[in-house]
């Protein structure tokens, strides 16, 4: 059985910020996007429409490769580093 | 405002070779880095290849942290259920100094960061940059949350999203179609083990690429690099052909599925993944590489787009590493000249283009749109595979002999209009 994404994420260090480095604009993806590249595109899975159909993502495991804002062509994304000490450390790579 | 001489966005290594030269003339130099230390935010397949650069810092790279040096290269090509693998092994890759060595950013970036400072360079981690202060089109410094700090110069090394740059307007934003993600596990396995598995001489690495297969005919392929204590094993995909997929695969299960080919899976049995990473990765080649210099700044390494996977040798850290140590000496002759304007600083792309930065981007200019074409990631490493698989197949049928059986699957495979198209269009290369 191949690992959860989940549990890969588990592996790697976080520094949790107080806020999103990641905000959607909902009202685009609902009305120009054509694609949800975002839901498939992640390489940590994170994207996902909740039970009211708003995109929404799980910041919190970002790996900051920036994957989904370069494949957002609607511009849905406002899409920031994490700021000071945030965001995935990583420890080998 | 405070003020220093030199500015340089980014604890990477294009950032750190810049300040590395800068600091060793005597040129007061900051480095801000976001992460925790350098290397925090960074990720590679990943080896790099020395040789190119070893002369640069020639007393520097000794003691570097690197992992192996790579004595053998594999290539393998995959058709649903078959794979062949072509390999060399040189002398030559290893002796003496050897050409190129795997390694782990983490560990590279930080041990460099301390260089770095011993020269008498600022290193400060934790620190994002916010913003390029402008004033009258001219780069002054940098704005980080509520600090601003002036400079006479700027070196752009912020990576391969240009966010900073873009905003700027000193750049384009990036597009899927010049871009590909690249993530990978990083999967511990005794060095013994590695040694055992691939074959190698104590100390030694190897490299493995593989195409086809791997990606679903998307752009990319998959690679494998042996570390000290592990390996580093994942995938590169094509941003737009990921994006364009619409059967339902997800990026991050390419890896997955790789790993459970009954191909693969002796490679990485017994291991246990210590890290998961991704990073993107540019490929646009010397067409996206935007303008390198102008008043008041410089950009080197992904921000520049100095990347280039030319299929079988994927470069990128020789790159950052020389183009570091060329824009510090364009900054020692602004400052010799007291002149940090676009002139004063043109030298810049100037050294980039009689140095091998440019010359081999060029060289390779056509790569980046041969690359689009799919057959190369579905079609050819299918035909390989099933080439070698039908000389190598014993059946209860009277058998072909073998020139035969080859010349049945090159002729269904290789000859005919889209692989004559192919051949024609790759003479460029």
């Amino acid at each position: 059985m191949p690992m959860k994404i989940d549990a890969k994420l588990g592996l790697d260090v976080f520094k949790l910020d107080k806020e999103p480095h990641i905000v959607i604009d909902t009202e685009v993806c609902n009305t120009v996007c054509t694609d949800d590249a975002c839901l498939y595109v992640c390489p940590a899975d994170l994207y996902e429409r909740d039970d009211q159909g708003r995109m929404t993502v799980n910041w919190e495991g970002c790996l900051e490769c920036g994957t989904c804002l370069i494949c957002c062509d609607p511009r849905a994304l406002s899409w920031k580093y994490p700021g000071g000490p945030y965001g995935v450390q990583y420890r080998m790579s | 405002m405070e003020r220093v001489e030199c500015i340089v966005v980014g604890g990477g290594l294009a950032g750190l070779s810049a300040a590395y030269g800068l600091a060793e003339a005597g040129v007061e130099v900051m480095v801000l880095e976001r992460g925790d230390y350098s290397g925090a935010k960074n990720v590679t397949g990943g080896r790099l290849y020395l040789k190119p650069i070893r002369d640069i810092y020639p007393e520097l790279w000794d003691e570097a942290p690197f992992e192996r040096p790579v004595a053998r290269e594999l290539v393998t090509m995959m058709a649903e259920g078959a794979h062949t693998t072509v390999e060399i092994a040189s002398d030559r890759f290893t002796a003496g100094a050897p050409q190129s060595y795997t390694v782990l950013r983490a560990r590279l970036d930080q041990w460099l960061a301390e260089k770095v400072m011993e020269k008498g360079a600022m290193v400060v981690p934790n620190m994002k940059v916010d913003e390029l202060l402008r004033e009258d089109g001219r780069v002054i410094g940098i704005r980080a949350g509520e600090d601003e700090i002036g400079a006479d110069v700027v070196v752009v090394a912020e990576g391969v999203l240009r966010l900073l740059s873009s905003a700027a307007g000193l750049a384009t934003q990036p597009k899927a179609r010049h871009h590909a993600l690249g993530y990978k596990e990083v999967i511990e396995l005794p060095p013994g083990v590695i040694e055992d598995r691939w074959h190698l001489n104590p100390g030694e690495g190897a490299a493995q690429l593989f195409m086809g297969e791997c990606t679903k005919g998307m752009m990319g392929g998959a690679f494998l690099y042996t570390n000290r204590e592990s390996i580093s094993l994942g995938i590169v995909v094509g941003m737009e052909d990921m994006r364009r997929r619409r059967d339902g695969t997800e990026s991050w299960q390419l890896l997955d599925e790789f790993k459970e080919l009954p191909q693969i899976r002796p490679l990485v049995a017994g291991g246990t993944v210590a890290e998961y990473s991704a990073h993107a990765i540019p490929e646009g080649g010397i067409s996206q590489v935007p303008r390198l210099a102008g008043d008041g700044y410089l950009v080197a390494g992904d921000a520049a787009g100095f990347c280039l996977n030319a299929l079988v040798t994927v470069r990128g850290m020789d790159f950052a590493v020389a183009a570091g140590h060329l824009a510090a000496e364009a900054i020692k002759r602004a400052k010799a000249a007291g002149d940090f304007s676009a002139a004063g600083l043109a030298s810049y792309e100037g050294s980039l283009r009689s140095s091998f930065v440019l010359r081999d981007l060029e060289t390779a200019r056509t790569i980046p749109s041969f690359m689009e074409n799919p057959r190369l990631f579905t079609h050819y490493p299918r035909a390989v595979a099933r080439l070698l698989e039908s000389v190598y197949t014993v059946d209860e049928r009277p058998q072909d002999g073998l020139v035969k059986k080859a010349w049945k699957s090159v002729r269904r495979d290789f000859l005919n209009v889209a692989t004559v198209k192919d051949a024609w269009s790759a003479r460029r290369i």
